[in-house]
């Protein structure tokens, strides 16, 4: 079980990103934190994997509390991140050095195969396109069987077509060991298709705002009326997360009542 | 279902149009151009040098001061048989060799501290800075004075003439390493020598070798330098010997010597270094 107990963060700039966030997410939940930009979310993330250290609170996977990278701990970034100079096998092997070799090799190809670049095993990884690359990421950070997959905004940069390939390609690969999967995203569409629990998160400071959950039967078809449903409640909460935070200074008023239910 | 397996097709057409187009840069040239390219090169000296011959050849000129290709061939094979040649030539380049490496050795050794460690680079640095820009040739009355005029001096010379340009883009590779990839490096816990070695080293790997190169030519240059001030031995010694005793063709003839080892030096290095680079995403692919 991973839990963030008043995750609070403030650069050394006086920059404050991250106030107060407490959250309990269970083993195999999907996960997914949605906001506009500059409200804690990739912050957020880095505090989880423990690339960064909250300033205030605490991050603990199963009661150990997280202050630096761990094994059990895997992050995808927004962008591939391959080793230029190391061929896309080694890359997705880069993780597995204490493994025997025969090993190594035999769990990297499995994983390739998974991810359908099986054929690419040799190749530079700027021979790549930008969806085999992200797939070759996430190869790589699944080959180690991380217990939490992180995914920072995994697939913003890539085409729609490709985008909603490499999400039911996710869900594939997540129904296989089922890891605890924490996405951030800005994509509406995406936090629906993915999610158990989507999270909206407001600016300055970054705090949650609004817990929605999304139990809708996978596979999940975009064009159904129950998707549009809990789309269009994501996208308001969003709206009026942003509100909030223009009004703020005028009072907490509409702070404490911003979870009304207008449709 | 209907949209994944649309993605898919689209993706997979995608990687098929991309294929013929790779496979067509990678198809062998054709055998004239394979050969015409690098004897390109050639035309312009070859023109100019054929010209000159037939101008003396001609009588228009003596040749006295700039003797034509034929002399300084013959000049070139006569101290080649004497084995005058190679004796100076291998003086010259163990000087160069014992300079570079240990210009090598410092500059990268100090280029990478000040790089990883900002303060060792604030405390650092700025000295550096102002000695490099000093004129070498400047050290070399106080090197002699400190250093006597035997090899210590000039192999001294040399080093320090590698050191900086060695230093420079050491130092400035490891500065510029992407803070992103070396995040990769964190999230699978590297230890300090593990992220030295396999994220670092590798990624200052192609500015490595721009300095080393740079290094070596100004390696070359400084060694004239030296030899100039008081050898015996040394290709740097024949220029000198030719100019007091009037035989420019000497002088020509240790000048191509210089220009042949340069060369080929340089080619030696790019060479060791090219399995290293393979991996390099280049504008141009040679």
């Amino acid at each position: 079980m991973l839990v963030l107990d008043h995750v609070g963060k403030t650069y050394p700039n006086g920059v404050h990103a991250l106030e107060g966030i407490s959250l309990t997410v269970v083993p195999g939940e999907i996960l997914v934190v949605i906001g506009g930009s500059g409200c804690g979310k990739s912050t957020m993330l880095r505090a989880i994997s423990g690339l960064d250290t909250p300033s205030q609170g605490t991050v603990s996977l199963d009661d150990a509390a997280i202050t630096a990278p761990r094994e059990e701990i895997g992050i995808i970034f927004q962008e591939p991140r391959l080793l230029p100079w190391l061929t896309v096998a080694d890359n997705v092997g880069f993780g597995l050095d204490g493994v025997p070799r025969e090993e190594r090799h035999a769990r990297v190809q499995r994983a390739l195969t998974r991810v359908g670049l099986a054929d690419k095993a040799n190749v530079w990884p700027r021979e790549l396109s930008g969806g085999q690359a992200q797939r070759a990421a996430i190869a790589r950070a699944l080959v180690p069987r991380p217990q939490v997959l992180l995914l920072d905004e995994p697939f913003s940069a890539l085409d729609a077509f490709t985008r909603a390939d490499l999400q039911v390609h996710l869900l594939d690969l997540w129904a296989e060991l089922k890891p605890t999967l924490i996405m951030v995203t800005h994509d509406v569409e995406e936090a629906v298709v993915l999610a158990d629990r989507i999270m909206v998160m407001c600016p300055r400071p970054g705090r949650l705002y609004e817990e929605i959950a999304c139990d809708l039967p996978r596979p999940r078809d975009r064009q159904s009326a129950a998707f549009d449903f809990v789309k269009r409640r994501v996208l308001s909460a969003l709206d009026r997360s942003l509100d909030r935070a223009v009004i703020t200074d005028a009072g907490e008023v509409k702070a404490t009542q911003g979870s009304g239910l207008w449709w | 279902m209907s949209l994944f397996f649309m993605t898919a097709t689209a993706e997979q057409s995608a990687t098929e149009r991309a294929a013929p187009k790779e496979t067509a840069k990678q198809a062998p040239q054709s055998l004239l151009s394979r050969l015409a390219w690098p004897t390109l090169g050639l035309v312009l000296p070859v023109t100019l040098a054929a010209g000159w011959e037939i101008a003396v050849g001609l009588g228009l000129s003596s040749g006295r001061l700039l003797p034509p290709p034929s002399v300084i061939f013959d000049t070139f094979v006569d101290l080649a048989a004497t084995g005058e040649l190679q004796r100076h030539a291998l003086a010259t380049l163990s000087r160069v060799a014992a300079g570079f490496i240990c210009g090598v050795t410092a500059g990268t050794l100090v280029g990478a501290i000040a790089g990883y460690s900002a303060l060792t680079h604030r405390l650092v640095d700025p000295t550096l800075q102002a000695l490099r820009s000093i004129p070498s040739i400047a050290w070399v009355p106080l090197f002699i004075l400190w250093f006597g005029i035997f090899e210590a001096s000039k192999i001294i010379l040399i080093a320090v003439g590698v050191f900086f340009p060695v230093y420079l883009g050491v130092m400035g590779a490891v500065i510029s390493v992407d803070r992103k990839i070396v995040e990769v490096g964190r999230v699978f816990r590297l230890s300090g020598p593990a992220m030295v070695w396999r994220i670092l080293l590798p990624a200052v790997m192609p500015a490595y070798v721009i300095s080393l190169r740079a290094g070596l030519g100004l390696g070359w240059m400084f060694v004239v330098a030296a030899e100039f001030l008081g050898a015996s031995t040394g290709l740097g010694f024949l220029l000198i010997d030719g100019q007091q005793l009037g035989k420019p063709a000497q002088i020509v003839a240790a000048i191509v010597a210089f220009a042949i080892l340069g060369k080929f030096t340089d080619f030696l290095i790019a060479a060791i270094a090219a399995p290293f680079l393979r991996w390099e995403d280049r504008f141009a692919r040679s």
